[in-house]
């Protein structure tokens, strides 16, 4: 599904990405952890096509399509979704009218023709109600002055019902209170499938524990510098990441 | 816009007017020489056969203007418009104009297109000659160039007793009223440009709702600007008596056109006791080619009257197009409790400059008023609001809530509030509040990233942005307004 091939990216003359091999097969479930500033985040935005970055070195495929000569919109449109660490506030932008464009300028891009009102509403207020996002929040304006949590449920919201075949998720944890953790997962496993993969960004193991990922990815200066399976997001929890900032000061 | 075999029959009924008052029957000559002075203020007068006094009227107000001089206060870059190279009347050509869409600058056709303007209306509104139109033989309401066309409704208006008519019409029909009202708000020597109007105004809408009487209909007139170097002098009145109701439409399109096009209207509103006047526009007048070239310059006077106790005006604006605008519709709140609203989207892209906005003069007791008003500047232009809320020695009680919000895309625009407050009472309570933002690389790039293409995401946010004041106009007029937002936005962004 999702192929990563010798990514180099930098931002004003910084390399951050320095040679990024990632593989991701559909139906398969990813887990990247590292330090902070290690690049996660850089290449989630990478993968979704935030202009800030220069690619100065690789490719990425997507089941077989060239991302990096798409646009964002183009990317979402073929599947590819970033739940966003920081998501942005829109002022004025009623939350359900965003869902709503986002939706069915994806649908119409694909040729699908867009969703009616009625099966719209239906179908968000399902998925609302699962992730416990409330009425209110689907009538306020988009992120703005929602908590961290609320956030964050709004990005797995919008991710239910865009239903993307790549799920990028940059830290959908962090900020989120014991039960909103379990019913984010909750909603991200029910969109667990074979035709579904999920690439999730973590600090914590925990998450893992409910989201159970197939392969384990250490990120460290730009470069993924180990992997295993998901008994390595254990080892990392117990011995934190001297290993590898010993190895790479090295 | 309806369009019925009744209005080419009226439009008829007007040449067969003019030839009984015996004036210039060629049709090449149905203009009056290029540039002003007495002889044109005649010929104009003549043209509309109106009685001596008006023409005294506005021979008067050419004198004045001759010792006016164009204010300047205005954030505005314009080269002065050279008041000789104009001509001040033409009445609608029957030879010239495209031969048909194709002769038609395909920008245009697209823009027609985008507004949903049905192919026989599109030809009409870009000028195609009558003989020559595949689509459709008929006229539709529209201020053509100079001279107004009666109206379809106006049967079922007379029914009710309200009267819609041309200024010219009135003028020669109902002189009572005409002299009773007319600069009753704006006075002749008000500013440069209603003084200008004030002699060569060739047109505009005339509107009486006599006492009790609810206007059964939404009024409205399509105005357009279609010969070259002709300059637009509107002039319109409405008068709503005790008690009665009227909502009055104004929006006009323009053809692409080369040339600075002056335009200055008028409009005077009168509401007496209890009585309330609605007034929406949608401005969308040639703006310039996206090198700032050409367009329309706008500068009007809109001002209404809450003469007596109880009465509301309320303005709605949305202006997307000109050159140049300079328009500030106002609200003087002479009655007791009377109120003064104001509702405005100023959009401005490429090389526009809008500076616009409101008077909310507060004379009576426990009067008030309401600004809502939403800039939006793109590409490298300038938008300015500019207010001027003021409260009499008398005025206690007054009360105004001024909100004033500014949004930029993009980093070469401006975006600029000028709010004034003069109190002369203590018990006045006025409230301002103001924001600027802009459209973040972060927001467009959050609304891409969900599918949301540049040109969506951009209207998206700017329909969220101006949602409070949409919500103000009538609901077909709403659906065109925002079509015309997002059309006028295209190419702000990438
Ligand atoms: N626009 C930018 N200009 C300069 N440096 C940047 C920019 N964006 C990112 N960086 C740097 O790139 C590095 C990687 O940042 P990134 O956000 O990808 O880290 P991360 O692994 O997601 O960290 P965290 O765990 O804290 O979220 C950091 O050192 C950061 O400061
Ligand atoms: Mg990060």
């Amino acid at each position: 599904m999702l192929e990563i091939k010798n990514l180099h990216a930098e931002v004003e003359g910084n390399k951050i990405l320095r040679g990024i091999d990632l593989t991701i097969n559909a139906g398969e479930i990813h887990a990247i952890m590292g330090p902070n500033g290690s690049g996660k985040s850089t290449l989630s935005y990478v993968l979704a096509g935030k202009d800030d970055y220069e690619i100065t070195e690789g490719e990425i495929l997507f089941n077989g399509e060239n991302v990096l000569e798409m646009e964002p919109h183009e990317r979402a449109a073929v599947g590819l979704f970033l739940a966003m660490q920081y998501p942005i506030e829109i002022p004025g932008v009623a939350n359900m009218t965003f869902l709503k464009t986002a939706l069915n300028a994806q649908r119409v891009a694909r040729g699908e023709g867009e969703l009616k009102t009625p099966d719209f509403m239906k179908k968000v207020k399902e998925l609302s109600a699962k992730l416990n996002v409330t009425q209110e929040m689907l009538r306020r304006p988009l992120n703005v002055g929602f908590s961290g949590g609320e956030k964050k449920r709004n990005e797995i919201l919008q991710m239910a019902l865009l239903e993307p075949k790549l799920c990028i998720l940059d830290e959908t944890d962090s900020g989120l209170d014991i039960d909103a953790l379990r019913i984010v997962s909750d909603g991200v496993n029910a969109l667990k499938s074979p035709e579904r993969s999920m690439l999730v960004i973590t600090h914590y193991q925990r998450l893992l524990n409910y989201i159970v990922p197939d392969v384990v990815h250490v990120m460290y200066q730009g470069k993924i510098v180990k992997s295993g399976d998901k008994d390595l997001a254990l080892q990392l929890e117990e011995k934190g990441y001297a290993e590898f900032t010993g190895e790479a000061a090295a | 816009m309806a369009a019925v075999k009744e209005t080419v029959d009226q439009v008829k009924q007007i040449d067969v007017d003019q030839y009984k008052y015996g004036f210039v029957t060629e049709i090449e000559s149905d203009k009056a020489p290029i540039g002003l002075n007495e002889d044109v203020i005649r010929f104009i007068s003549a043209k509309k056969a109106e009685p001596e006094w008006m023409l005294e009227w506005r021979l008067d107000a050419y004198r004045r203007w001759l010792t006016m001089e164009e204010p300047t206060w205005a954030k505005l870059d314009y080269p002065k418009p050279k008041f000789n190279d104009i001509y001040y009347y033409s009445a609608p050509k029957v030879a010239e104009g495209p031969k048909s869409l194709d002769e038609v600058d395909p920008e245009l056709l697209r823009t027609y297109e985008k507004l949903g303007i049905p192919l026989q209306e599109q030809e009409i509104l870009a000028g195609v000659t009558e003989e020559n139109r595949q689509y459709s033989k008929v006229a539709v309401d529209a201020v053509f160039d100079s001279v107004s066309v009666a109206t379809t409704f106006k049967e079922e208006l007379k029914k009710a007793g309200v009267i819609f008519c041309s200024i010219s019409e009135a003028i020669r029909e109902h002189p009572e009223l005409v002299k009773k009202y007319l600069a009753s708000v704006v006075p002749v020597s008000d500013n440069f440009y209603a003084t200008l109007n004030s002699a060569v105004f060739t047109d505009g809408s005339f509107v009486y709702v006599p006492e009790g009487v609810r206007c059964p209909m939404e009024l409205s007139t399509y105005f357009r600007i279609n010969e070259q170097n002709t300059g637009q002098f509107e002039r319109t009145l409405i008068i709503a008596d005790k008690g009665s109701y009227v909502s009055y439409l104004e929006g006009c399109t323009a053809p692409q056109r080369d040339e600075n096009q002056l335009h200055a209207a008028v409009v005077e509103l009168i509401a007496l006791e209890d009585a309330e006047i609605k007034y929406s526009t949608v401005q969308n007048w040639y703006p310039g080619d996206s090198e700032g070239k050409g367009g329309i310059y706008n500068f009007v006077t809109k001002r209404g009257d809450c003469r007596e106790k109880n009465s509301k005006i309320s303005w709605t604006q949305v202006e997307t197009g000109s050159a140049i605008t300079w328009k500030y519709p106002s609200c003087i709140l002479r009655g007791e409790n009377s109120t003064g609203e104001f509702y405005s989207i100023a959009i401005s892209n490429g090389y526009q400059q809008i500076d616009s906005g409101t008077k909310m003069t507060h004379l009576g007791k426990n009067t008030s008023s309401r600004i809502i008003s939403k800039g939006i500047s793109a590409g490298r232009s300038n938008n300015t609001y500019r207010g001027l809320v003021s409260a009499h020695k008398k005025a206690s009680g007054a009360r105004n809530f001024t909100q004033c919000d500014s949004l930029l895309i993009g980093d070469q625009c401006g975006a600029h509030t000028v709010p004034y407050v003069e109190s002369k009472n203590a018990s006045a309570i006025f409230e301002h509040e103001a924001t600027t933002s802009k459209i973040s690389d972060d927001q467009m790039f959050y609304c891409q990233a969900r599918g949301i293409g540049e040109e969506e995401a951009v209207a998206l946010i700017v329909n969220g942005f101006v949602k409070d004041v949409i919500q103000q106009l009538p609901m077909e007029f709403a659906v065109e307004a925002q079509k015309l937002i997002n059309i006028s936005l295209e190419g702000s962004v990438g």
